[in-house]
């Protein structure tokens, strides 16, 4: 742990400006500035993600949920000392400073995490009705925006929501039944190989999740491993 | 704690825009077929040269970019049976800027049975485009813009639904018709999951090799051809060769030359750019894009801007102070004798509603007039002295409040209003909102041909990255439509014309002096960068730079401000070269590293995008010259003179370009001036 | 995990509702005791095997159970090797933090509970000297005998609170944010249940409204 002084933070500064801040200072006093990753700004690409004060994304500092990019310095104090540190878990090996290496999600979603459907073999978008409800629980879902807070605030590291929101988007749709049982499976086994640890339903995910994935979610998980245990895709 | 020097005055002694290009022999898409629009795809497709399935896993495509053009291309061809080498700046390829369009997609499905067709999709994007765009390919995006549609629902795109189950449409800006598919305010992010989610299943399948946190820094061309890139691996600095028999770049636009915009941090031109030095022409780089509805800058520190849709303004109503005396008040406090609704007085028809353009230009007008509002951010005037001007109007809803109650208006808008208050700190509902213009698309990009070549044989470019299908400006939800359209339909369908003679063609490996020399190219250009070790940051440059093209290469564009930025960025890439500091070395996570290559080629292509919108003495699209407009301030098209495409060759640093001009012919499409009456 | 947790969840609801017989009287209470060692099941099993039986359903369930528990923690910890210098809740209830070490505490105890009443009863004493009723009147006579079993069950309680929501959470049961209130709310019910179930009869027998 090092200790940095930012001077001149504004209010309306967003956290990653006032680290924006930081390395400039850093990088005219000739010292090395702080790496972590960022891209998008405006909390859709998933890509920034930072424990702070404890809490996934400064969950614990924001009245909303939000991603590390969507924080602004007026939820903290004056002259406060910030504890900043990059996502922990052993899926997240840790690449420098406050940047980790979250590729195991890519892998996650390798394993079945889509409908196999190649491009130009659709049929016509409207031969499918999806009912509205079903509709809104897939869309609730696939809001994932892969960013990895779950892990990182899980006490058992665990990526159940994540793998969660991606087979209830799925399992919700008409199109991805053909596919249902078997994705489960090979999902949670590269899920479980990648060293990720599993549920206990403590529930701190759900509670930083920018994107409010649900909770029960993972019951829809549960619900369809034990399905598979009894239905086979395609019968 | 930028340490933003004062810009020198220019000390070039070229005059007048002839000064700054020569111009070339003119250039002629060769590959769309003749006869009737409707068949001119169906005929391409026929026409063009096939590869023997067994063969494909023998031919290998390099394509750069993961977004919707390039996602959705790397999974159709992986599926399609070729060898595909994937390349992405972020950790992941679900992370490309596509994620972030926010409003929909446009498609010719007339499922609302509103006299909706592919002509007439077609047509509102050429006109939208200002008659700026190639009718060829336009037309073929209105074409397989339903397929898009038909290929995202089968993958689970989760689109907007009614209650019977169907497909939602809503209507958007510059149409009459509603076309626009959406899934909430998220569209961008769920049609690139689907894409990802196509893409991650060819990497399972092994047909997609994924390279993420690679950069592209070079291509390799070999006897005239594209056949390989030089990428530098973001976490361990390792310079890396790649062949192929093909090179697809779908790297996005270029915006952050503007330094502040809507694009993510590292949405960079350095793939296109090292292309265009490489012989591809750069297609009309000055047509940008700024949108009217952003969240306005908070200071020196801001970083990016934030978009919000559009349609705030069908009942927020836009006004300033009338007294410049006014505007550090709290706006309720303003009576309403003293506020100037300043779009509904200058353009009593439309009012608010005004094209992207027109309000965006006015938002600058009453802020140069200095009766902007909000903090007043520290910028340089046309003598180079510092001067600090509040940048922002007033978007109110207190009108529309108290006509469809708070309640109303959350329910239309009550996603804006709670992004606005978490950027802001400030509650919408209470006080006036307040917006101003940000760069948001680049319509320019590398000049292609109807099979999305580049003139460089073997080198391809889709989605944002090619110029092709918006001319001088893009209407809304046709961006996720092209990048699809582009990645889904049409390159696999046009590259195997290619590919089919590729086998053919001598094998190059690491040995070959055209790869030593692009690979040694790049190593020399970051212990360059390395060696300098000045006293000022890369982001101090960088936001200079992104002065300098807001100020005259932005909104209001004049000669003699144009010919002066070309100079102020002449004397900047001086300075960049002795000044700039560059920490730590190339073996490493080295973020500074990045954006230092980076900046370096938005430095050059902003000296293009001058040049361009220096030679088009019209107005058209985002291109206003203000020397071209009408008697009512509008845009001013000279038909006659530039009706073409500029395509650019690259001549050298700070060397004049040769342009080549593709002169457009509307054949199903009648030209005419837009007018807002 | 879920499974063999509720096993063990129904056989304390089965467990207190014989132990609440001690109000009935001895008489009652030594009949169960004995009923249970008897023709339960007779004559699909010989008489006197259900006991042995059950008794070895319930050691498989609990060495299932704690087998599962080991897993879960030690993948928890592989993929968990550094720690945060700085770490907040801010949704983890007392008990879901407490499962693991709670467990091993409850186990331990359960151990002695064990020792105190099945093999002394089975192994030391005679039917003869002791009944199952005189055995409970005189350890719950003793008052830090009751306060033991008292924190005891505490720690049994909380481990059952967080563990049958979770346990229905497992099972798919948590369908929504309001299905996940109700289950919440079960599994205190259940846990305060247990507790009352169960702490009553130690306490009317320490203040000798039973046996006295």
């Amino acid at each position: 742990m090092v200790t940095y002084q930012v001077q001149d933070v504004s209010p309306d500064m967003s956290f990653l400006e006032m680290l924006d801040l930081l390395n400039e200072d850093l990088t005219i006093k000739g010292e090395e500035p702080v790496a972590f990753d960022h891209d998008c700004r405006e909390g859709i690409c998933g890509m920034c993600g930072v424990v702070i004060n404890g809490t996934a994304h400064g969950r614990g500092e924001s009245p909303v949920p939000t991603t590390t990019c969507q924080l602004h310095m007026r939820s903290f104090e004056d002259g406060a000392t910030i504890d900043v540190e990059p996502w922990r878990a052993g899926p997240f090996p840790v690449i420098k400073d406050l940047a980790v290496d979250r590729s195991a999600f890519d892998r996650i979603i390798q394993a079945g995490g889509f409908i196999s459907a190649n491009t130009g073999a659709a049929p016509e978008a409207h031969a499918a009705p999806v009912g509205k409800l079903q509709a809104d629980r897939a869309f609730d879902a696939a809001t994932c925006i892969g960013c990895g807070a779950c892990v990182a605030a899980c006490p058992n590291s665990s990526a159940m929501l994540f793998t969660a929101a991606k087979i209830t988007h799925l399992a919700m749709l008409p199109q991805g039944q053909p596919e249902r049982y078997s994705r489960i499976k090979t999902m949670i086994a590269v899920h479980d190989e990648e060293g990720f640890g599993g549920c206990t339903n403590i529930g701190e995910c759900a509670e930083v999740c920018p994107k409010q994935i649900p909770f029960d979610t993972i019951s829809q998980l549960n619900r369809d491993l034990i399905a598979s245990l009894f239905k086979k895709d395609g019968k | 704690m930028t340490t933003t020097t004062k810009p020198a005055a220019p000390t070039t002694a070229k005059t007048a825009s002839t000064d700054f290009f020569e111009v070339g022999a003119d250039i002629k898409d060769a590959k769309a077929p003749a006869g009737a629009i409707e068949q001119k795809w169906s005929k391409r497709k026929f026409e063009a040269k096939l590869v023997n399935p067994s063969n494909r896993r023998k031919l290998t495509v390099i394509i750069v970019g993961t977004g919707l053009a390039g996602g959705a291309a790397a999974a159709s061809l992986g599926e399609a049976g070729y060898n595909v080498l994937n390349f992405c700046y972020q950790d992941s390829p679900r992370r490309a800027h596509s994620i972030a369009a926010q409003g929909g997609i446009n498609a010719a499905k007339n499922y609302r049975n509103d006299n909706d067709s592919t002509f007439r999709l077609f047509y509102d994007t050429v006109k939208g485009g200002d008659y700026r765009a190639r009718e060829t390919n336009v037309y073929r995006l209105a074409e397989v813009s339903a397929n898009i549609i038909d290929q995202c629902v089968a993958q689970g795109v989760p689109f907007a639904r009614e209650y019977g189950g169907l497909l939602d449409n809503r209507s958007f800006g510059g149409v009459q018709v509603q076309r626009t598919f959406y899934a909430r305010g998220q569209t961008g992010q769920q049609l690139l999951i689907g894409a990802y989610q196509a893409l991650e299943r060819q990497v399972a399948a092994g047909t997609v090799k994924m390279h993420t946190r690679h950069e592209m820094l070079e291509i390799i061309i070999v006897d005239g051809r594209a056949r390989g890139i030089i990428t530098r691996d973001m976490v361990t600095g390792a310079i890396e060769t790649h062949f192929a028999d093909a090179v697809v770049l779908a790297t996005g636009g270029y915006g952050n030359v503007f330094f502040l915009s809507t694009n993510a941090m590292g949405c960079n031109v350095t793939a296109n750019w090292r292309a265009h030095r490489k012989g591809a022409y750069f297609g009309n780089p000055c047509y940008t894009q700024i949108h009217p509805t952003c969240i306005p800058v908070h200071g020196e520190t801001q970083s990016k801007l934030t978009l919000m849709s559009e349609s705030l303004r069908n009942d927020g109503r836009i006004w300033v102070p009338k007294n410049a005396a006014d505007c550090e008040k709290d706006p309720r406090q303003i009576a309403e004798a003293d506020r100037d609704y300043y779009l509904e007085r200058i353009y009593p028809a439309f009012g608010n509603l005004v094209p992207r353009d027109i309000a965006s230009r006015q938002a600058k007008n009453m802020c140069d007039e200095g009766r902007g509002v909000g903090p007043a951010v520290k910028e340089f005037d046309e003598n180079g002295n510092e001067r600090f001007v509040r940048r922002g109007v007033y978007l109110d809803f207190a009108e529309a409040i108290g006509r469809l109650t708070k309640e109303g208006v959350a329910s239309r808008y009550g996603n804006l209003f709670d992004m606005y208050a978490q950027i802001t700190g400030e509650d919408p509902y209470e006080t006036p909102m307040r917006i101003y213009p940000a760069v948001h698309y680049t319509m320019g990009g590398l000049w292609v041909d109807y099979d999305l070549s580049s003139n460089v044989p073997g080198l391809y470019v889709t989605g944002e990255a090619n110029f092709s299908d918006h001319g001088a400006n893009r209407l809304g939800a046709s961006a996720l439509m092209q990048g699809l359209a582009d990645g889904y339909f049409v390159l696999p369908n046009t590259i195997n014309d290619y590919l089919a003679g590729a086998s053919a063609l001598p094998k190059v490996d690491a040995s070959h002096p055209a790869a030593v020399e692009a690979l040694d190219s790049v190593k020399d250009r970051i212990a360059k960068l390395l060696a300098v070790n000045g006293n000022r940051t890369v982001d101090s440059f960088h936001k200079e730079l992104g002065n300098i093209m807001w100020e005259y290469c932005g909104m209001y564009r004049t000669e003699a401000g144009l010919i002066k930025a070309i100079g102020l960025i002449q004397k900047l890439r001086e300075s960049f070269w002795k000044d700039v500091k560059v920490s730590g070395v190339n073996e490493d996570f080295n973020q500074t590293l990045e954006r230092a290559g980076r900046v370096v080629d938005f430095m050059e292509l902003g000296e293009l995008m001058c040049v361009d919108a220096l030679h088009r003495r019209e107005s058209c699209g985002g291109h206003f010259r203000a020397e071209s407009q009408t008697e009512d301030g509008e845009a001013l098209r000279h038909d006659d003179e530039y009706a073409y495409v500029a395509a650019w060759e690259y001549t050298g640093t700070a060397q004049a370009p040769i342009l080549h001009k593709e002169p457009l012919e509307y054949e199903f499409i009648e030209l005419k001036q837009r007018s807002y009456k | 995990m879920a499974v063999t947790g509720l096993i063990l969840i129904g056989f304390l609801l089965v467990h207190m509702y014989g132990n609440l017989k001690m109000f009935l009287g001895a008489e009652s209470f030594d009949h169960y005791a004995e009923w249970l060692k008897g023709d339960i099941l007779y004559p699909l099993i010989p008489s006197g095997w259900f006991i042995w039986l059950f008794r070895a359903f319930m050691v498989a369930a609990i060495l299932l159970h704690i087998y599962s528990a080991v897993t879960l923690w030690r993948r928890a910890m592989a993929a968990n090797p550094t720690a945060y210098a700085a770490k907040k809740k801010l949704a983890q209830t007392y008990s879901a933090r407490t499962m693991r070490w709670g467990g091993v505490i409850l186990a331990g105890l359960l151990i002695f509970h064990l020792a105190q009443f099945t093999v002394k009863a089975t192994l030391v004493s005679s039917p003869a000297t002791a009944t199952p009723y005189d055995m409970v009147i005189a350890e719950f006579s003793i008052w830090w005998m009751v306060v033991l079993y008292g924190l005891w069950l505490v720690t049994v309680c909380m481990h059952v609170r967080h563990g049958l929501w979770s346990a229905f959470a497992t099972l798919g049961a948590n369908t929504s944010a309001k299905a996940r209130t109700v289950l919440n709310g079960c599994a205190w019910a259940v846990a305060l249940l247990l507790y009352i179930g169960f702490m009553i009869m130690p306490v009317a027998v320490l203040f000798g409204w039973i046996g006295a």
